[in-house]
């Protein structure tokens, strides 16, 4: 086998620390190898030509690339070599960046290491076999999972290019956190307005298919050919049936058992209920934790009054399985919100503001529903605990965000925008009153963002004080807080009859569950990660998967809907064509020694090993053999590291080709 | 070769290419700096790692050996590591009967977001290594026979 092997000086950051020259020139004398050479910019196009040059002049068989991470190039060199003529499977990549020249400083030391790493994959790519792509059918039908704007917008993009998706909403009605809002920044327009055209769009397209109150059961499968099973909740009502009159709402005895989710808890809610008026479907759910009949038989008024016959109370949780083609994730955020047990919070502290303590001190989410229009207080300002209109609102930012100590070291990135939102909303309200908001920084930076946070200054007088609360108090009925001007340098102490928090952006409490569901990686807060920050912000490692919206970090709107439209144009690249090439990293079995003992397939996490039958010419049964199917199989090779007799091989990671890149640093130093 | 220079331990570390690969190459991404010890060979997933690669290892004049893979139930492909988790308790225990210190194999869980977790780790697996000092009862007991090795730098050569 004829070898190229080829190091980059990937400018300055591969050259500064190792020594690119030495290590092709030692590269040259490794046996196998025919060509050894260094360049600045290999992936470039003349970088490039270089490599297709020397496979064509000295009838190379493989090569080797020193250089990146291969997540950053492999693929790059591995076209390169096939229109050399060069099998892209005899391309082996040495991580001399990444893995060598960015984490060291000594030059001898990393150009030692870096010619240990090449050598590594020299010895490998000789046990390189050529191979093809495995060609699979495509589903073309999405499944988006969350309701939100996000989902909303990824659904209706995919629908109106004319795919089927499936759309998963876990709560009664979609729209998600959005349709809590009373107006959104920058241009004030009433949240709902904005969004129910797009929610009833979703309700009626023809192409989507709407699940609301149904969570994901389980994912199996993989890009183009998932299966997913889905429950649907059981509402207790027909949807059939129900014309959404609502009489069975009204009928409903039990009014004040239940706090509003949607409220964010300050207002009850029957136990059949719709969570807003403008809910679509517009169809009620009975919470059976406070309904009478499931506590005691009795009641079933809503069943009595109701003209169509459509309350069921014998429903029960139904199982869907659909086949998908892609997925994408939308399941949004969670406000940090003292729970009922503030022990058992997430975020422990902010007790010394009296969170959780004091009716009156709340959170942005809980402020947008007493300022919203259909909220427990028909859009007036009125303090929850005595309905009073508060003269004097301190807002605090930063509540949980940008705190190492005890909360979450990022930035939420919308609290500086909803408080100015907030503080204008109030002052626009009750003319007399005086907003206050206690900030570290103003992050004001989409746009018409900035311009928006100086007219909630000059034009509607809030006052903006530079500086962190330490401890807020009752006093004679007034919320004494008491903080800082740090750009004045004096304490500052405020008489407040009302205190509004920003308080932290969060990863729904599920997200780790949902994403070990669909085999996608998150971080330590439970945000989704995407595969690159800067280039692949929408795409998952787990191909055909996709994020939009704050499942991924906090976002505002605007950014919500972008992230949406782009993960439906990542998941319709799928369905632009029948046939998906799916990477040739799969095992194969050698019916010649395998004894059947199936050991491997017990071992797949696919269920891709199945059970062939040998027979002879006269049809009588030979043997029992493993047998796998390259369509499932997804390349992880715990067969191959199980079978006693290493029958089953997983291509491009046989135990040949990792004795090789061992051996290869057996005269390491 | 350098007799005067001090011994530096050799490190083999083990990594899957979808959660501890990935983390290292966040490591370099951030130009988190580490020492020079350790060589990563990457496979799939560590369900794909045979007991044998670690006495490969050894064998190889590793003084120390490393597998690094995805937390549990995060797992690319689902179960590899729980896989890999069992084979290395298993293992482990082997070594430890035949007298090989325990301190010259390790295991750890790095995902792909912790790239100062995996600088840690390789420093702190380095470290131990240098304080149990050289391993090279295995090497030898491999150089002992000559024959075996030509044959095998015959096999290589041939292809």
């Amino acid at each position: 086998m004829k070898i190229g092997v080829f190091i980059c000086y990937c400018g300055e950051n591969i050259g500064r620390t190792v020594d690119c020259a030495k290590v092709a020139q030692v590269a040259a004398t490794f046996p196998g190898v025919e060509h050894s050479e260094d360049y600045k910019y290999m992936c470039s196009d003349p970088g490039q030509n270089l490599i297709k040059q020397a496979i064509r002049e000295k009838n190379l068989d493989a090569i080797v690339v020193g250089s990146c991470s291969p997540h950053m190039h492999e693929k790059t060199f591995r076209k390169a070599a096939a229109s050399a003529g060069v099998n892209p499977y005899l391309v082996e990549i040495a991580n001399l960046r990444e893995h060598c020249s960015w984490i060291h400083e000594n030059v001898e030391e990393a150009t030692a290491k870096a010619i240990d790493l090449v050598r590594i994959a020299v010895e490998k790519v000789k046990f390189n076999e050529p191979l093809t792509p495995i060609r699979v059918p495509v589903t073309k039908r999405a499944l988006v999972i969350g309701g939100g704007i996000s989902g909303i917008q990824a659904a209706l993009d995919i629908a109106n290019a004319g795919y089927p998706v499936t759309l998963v909403e876990k709560e009664p009605s979609i729209g998600g956190h959005m349709s809590q809002l009373s107006e959104t920044f920058p241009t004030l327009d009433c949240s709902q307005c904005i969004l129910t055209p797009r929610m009833v769009e979703v309700y009626q397209h023809p192409n989507i298919h709407l699940m609301t109150y149904s969570e994901v059961e389980k994912v199996e499968g993989f890009i183009g050919n998932f299966k997913v099973t889905i429950r649907q909740k059981a509402r207790s009502v027909n949807a059939e049936l129900c014309t959404g009159c609502g009489l069975c709402m009204q009928s409903c005895p039990i009014k004040k058992k239940a706090f509003s989710e949607f409220d964010e808890g300050l207002a009850m809610r029957p136990a059949m209920y719709v969570p807003f008026p403008q809910a679509v479907p517009n169809i009620p759910v009975i919470d059976r934790d406070v309904c009478t009949y499931f506590k005691t038989g009795k009641c079933m008024m809503c069943q009595k009054v109701c003209g169509r016959q459509a309350v069921d109370f014998e429903q029960k949780d139904t199982f869907i399985t659909e086949e998908i083609g892609s997925i994408i994730v939308a399941t949004g955020y969670k406000l940090y919100s003292i729970d009922k047990k503030p022990e058992d919070s997430f975020i422990k502290g902010y007790g010394e503001y009296g969170y959780g303590k004091y009716k009156d001190v709340v959170n942005g989410l809980q402020f947008e529903r007493i300022a919203s229009a259909s909220g427990p207080t028909s859009g007036e300002i009125l303090r929850p605990s005595d309905k009073k209109e508060p003269k004097k609102i301190v807002f605090i930012q930063c509540v949980g965000s940008r705190d190492e100590s005890k909360g979450f070291s990022y930035c939420s990135k919308i609290c500086c925008m909803y408080t100015a939102k907030h503080a204008m909303l109030y002052k626009h309200k009750v003319h007399d009153g005086e907003a206050y908001v206690f900030y570290m920084d103003i992050r004001a930076g989409g746009k018409m963002y900035e311009e928006f946070v100086r007219r909630a200054i000059e034009e509607d007088g809030v006052k903006y004080i530079r500086g962190r609360v330490s401890r807020i108090y009752e006093e004679n009925g007034k919320y004494i807080v008491k903080g800082e001007d740090t750009l004045a340098g004096v304490p500052v102490t405020i008489d407040a009859d009302m205190v509004v928090l920003a308080t932290a952006m969060m990863a729904q409490t599920e997200a780790p569950q949902l994403a070990q569901m669909l085999g996608v990686p998150y971080d330590k807060y439970g945000f989704l990660a995407e595969v690159h920050p800067k280039l692949r912000p929408v795409e998952t490692s787990t191909g055909g998967i996709f994020l939009a919206g704050a499942c991924h970090s906090p976002r505002d709107i605007p950014e919500s809907v972008a992230m949406a439209s782009a993960a439906a144009a990542k998941a319709m690249v799928l369905f632009g064509s029948d046939m998906l090439e799916r990477e040739p990293i799969v095992a194969k079995v050698n019916a010649g020694t395998c004894a059947g003992c199936l050991y491997c397939k017990k071992v797949c996490a696919y269920n891709a090993i199945e059970v062939k039958e040998i027979r002879n010419r006269q049809g009588e049964l030979v043997k029992v053999v493993a047998y796998v199917n390259e369509g499932l199989c997804q390349g992880c090779g715990t067969c191959n590291a199980t079978c006693p007799s290493k029958s089953i091989e997983l291509i491009g990671f046989k135990d040949e080709q990792i004795f090789s890149e061992i051996h290869a640093l057996a005269d390491m130093y | 070769m350098d007799e005067q220079k001090e011994w530096q331990p050799k490190i083999i570390c083990f990594v899957c290419n979808w959660c501890t690969y990935t983390g290292a190459d966040l490591a370099g991404t951030s130009r988190l700096k580490q020492q020079t010890n350790a060589r990563l060979i990457r496979v799939p997933c560590t369900g794909r790692i045979d007991p044998v690669f670690i006495l490969k290892a050894f064998e190889a004049g590793a003084d120390g050996v490393l597998v690094s893979g995805c937390h549990p139930g995060d797992c690319h492909y689902n179960a590899g590591n729980y896989h890999a988790r069992r084979r290395c308790i298993f293992f482990t225990e082997l070594l430890n009967f035949v007298g090989i210190d325990n301190t010259r194999l390790h295991f750890s869980w790095v995902s792909a977001s912790e790239g100062k977790k995996w600088v840690d780790i390789v420093d702190g697996v380095t470290n131990k290594v240098r304080e149990v000092g050289p391993f090279r009862d295995y090497h030898k007991l491999n150089m002992v026979d000559p024959i075996l090795l030509q044959h095998d730098e015959v096999a290589i050569d041939h292809v």
